[in-house]
């Protein structure tokens, strides 16, 4: 069935409470969503419920990042991220010490809709200096990511699903900041995929190996900074890349990947799957996967169309 | 208040002044008005209360200082030239290129301003979150933030004196440099913010009202604030362009830098006045 990374968030800083105890948690009213409930219940006197007001948590987090505290701040990654100027100024300009944890993001939130989605913020969090922006793909990857965000210094941006995400990293994953992860080999086309479209590409490209269709298939967990290396050694071998997140496709994973090909001089064909330019709607995940073409029957078209 | 002190302070007050100016007419821009308004402001806190210093001017248990009102961080680079911390010659780099005291606050280029500010109405929060620090820490630092009257029309401050109470953070005390213009036009041509001593007290703060520009005032104020949990809102009623007579209760003097002839005139007026 998978689990939803906001889960395994949820589980992860509730574990890494007891190692480190300057962590604190500040939730606007969303704790049972974004899943910091679990670590209110083990930490209560660690746990502040700031109500429905992200701009002023989001300062207070800034404020006890500057006293030496690790504030982790958890809301609806389109919430969070729309109160930019804070972020930019309190949190970033600042290098504050905190922590941003976007859960609900993409589509696949489902049937509470646009409001709800969390459509841009990978293209508005990339966009600030002094910030990582990090979108894990599967349970174990999230909780790994989780305890490199306790332990790196700086400003982090997490980007998590509601939606159950499947397993694809071994028990053994260890967390490689800033370098992609490549699941399967191929040499017609490479897709670079982020998040809950990373298990999707994977199972595509399987699929797509028994029509013949050789699909190398690398997860983008870092999305800043981006593996450069990477990405310049796969276009070189193989000049079809697509890239492939639950996002609008400006300024987002593809983006930053056109960014690197164009910088480099690399002359490689690229899709770049994602909303194009579009807000969202409500349905069920599937039903919206389906229509989008994020599902595994829509990439693998993409993939057809593509080659 | 003894007269000597009061002199001291008042003399103090003088270099702080004559230093804002000089630094906004070699920088060429600038905010004098909302500068001038917060000086006795400053230098009682800088001089008497937190008594900044070069050696604990990074202690991890300092009483913290945030300029919530960015533009008005002349002010504060002359205060902390008086302490010790910033070479007088070097305020005069304000706003060049290179040089650590940036236009408004920058705490990576300059960590003794505490927090980087400049984006109205985002200390406060700052300010919540440090007292919250202090709390949890069981240390006993203070955290002074001094914000602007314009500055209390932006959404998050309210966000913030909502929330502030239910921290139990006695240990937060804001300066409301209550000088009635903001950039544009008046304060009541634009949102009046009156009655505002009744505003802040509903939201569950102690509220004083003082005359900003009276070390009197302020020394009382902050001498009698109470451990009673409740995070404290002094309104000072201060004097936008205080202390140089062309630039007192004119908007225009917010963001306009005074020439050479102006500038020498007006640091005639604050030697004389």
């Amino acid at each position: 069935m998978g689990k939803a990374t906001r889960v395994s968030f949820g589980e992860a800083l509730a574990e890494l409470g007891e190692k480190y105890k300057n962590i604190v948690v500040l939730d606007a009213d969303l704790a049972k969503s974004t899943k910091a409930d679990l670590f209110e219940k083990k930490f209560p006197e660690r746990f502040f419920p700031m109500g429905v007001a992200e701009a002023n948590m989001i300062g207070v987090a800034a404020g006890l990042a500057l006293t030496g505290f690790i504030p982790f701040i958890c809301s609806f990654a389109v919430f969070v991220t729309g109160r930019y100027d804070t972020i930019r100024m309190s949190v970033a300009y600042n290098l504050a010490n905190v922590k941003i944890v976007g859960t609900h993001a993409g589509i696949g939130i489902g049937e509470d809709g646009n409001s709800q989605m969390g459509l841009e913020d990978i293209s508005l969090m990339r966009s600030l200096p002094n910030f990582v922006v990090i979108q894990p793909a599967d349970d174990i990857e999230t909780k790994k990511a989780v305890e490199f965000a306790v332990e790196y210094k700086g400003p982090v941006y997490l980007r998590l699903t509601r939606q159950n995400v499947e397993k694809i990293n071994p028990d053994n994953y260890k967390f490689d900041f800033g370098k992609g992860v490549i699941l399967k080999e191929g040499k017609d086309v490479a897709i670079f995929a982020t998040g809950a479209l990373v298990y999707n590409a994977l199972k595509a490209a399987e699929e797509l190996e028994k029509e013949n269709i050789s699909v190398k298939v690398i997860n983008i967990h870092t999305i800043k900074p981006i593996d450069k290396e990477l990405i310049i050694e796969t276009a070189k071998n193989i000049r079809k890349i697509i890239t492939a997140e639950d996002h609008n496709i400006i300024s987002g994973l593809g983006s930053a990947v056109a960014e690197v090909l164009a910088e480099n001089g690399i002359s490689a064909k690229l899709k770049r799957i994602g909303l194009n330019d579009i807000f969202g709607e409500s349905g069920s995940t599937s039903d919206l996967y389906k229509k989008y073409g994020f599902d595994i029957n829509g990439l693998k078209n993409s993939v057809k169309n593509f080659i | 208040m003894e007269k000597d002190k009061e002199l001291k302070l008042k003399n103090i007050s003088k270099r702080v002044r004559i230093n804002i100016i000089k630094m906004l007419s070699e920088a060429g821009s600038g905010h004098p008005g909302g500068s001038l308004s917060i000086v006795e402001i400053l230098v009682y806190l800088f001089i008497e209360k937190i008594k900044r210093s070069r050696e604990n001017a990074l202690d991890e248990n300092r009483d913290r200082f945030i300029l919530s009102k960015g533009h008005g961080v002349p002010a504060l680079y002359a205060i902390l030239s008086e302490v010790g911390i910033i070479n007088e010659n070097e305020l005069l780099t304000l706003r060049k290129l290179n040089s650590p005291l940036q236009g408004h606050p920058d705490r990576v280029k300059f960590p003794y301003v505490e927090a980087s500010t400049g984006s109205l109405g985002q200390g406060l929060s700052i300010g919540l979150g440090m007292a919250l620090g202090s709390k949890l820490k069981k240390s006993d630092f203070k955290v002074y933030v001094l914000i602007g009257d314009g500055e209390l029309q932006e959404g998050q401050i309210w966000e913030a004196i909502l929330k502030a109470p239910s921290l139990k953070l006695d240990n937060l005390i804001v300066f409301l440099d209550y000088n009635k213009l903001q950039l544009d036009r008046s304060i009541n041509e634009t949102t009046p913010l009156e009655p505002l001593f009744d505003k802040i007290k509903s939201f569950n703060w102690d509220v004083y009202e003082i005359d900003g520009h009276n070390f009197n005032d302020i020394e009382k104020v902050l001498e009698n604030l109470k451990t009673n949990g409740k995070p404290k809102f002094i309104i000072a009623h201060t004097i936008k362009g205080k202390g140089v007579s062309f630039m007192e209760n004119n908007n225009e003097w917010h963001g306009v830098a005074p020439t050479k002839e102006e500038a020498l005139k007006a640091i005639k007026e604050i030697e004389n006045g």
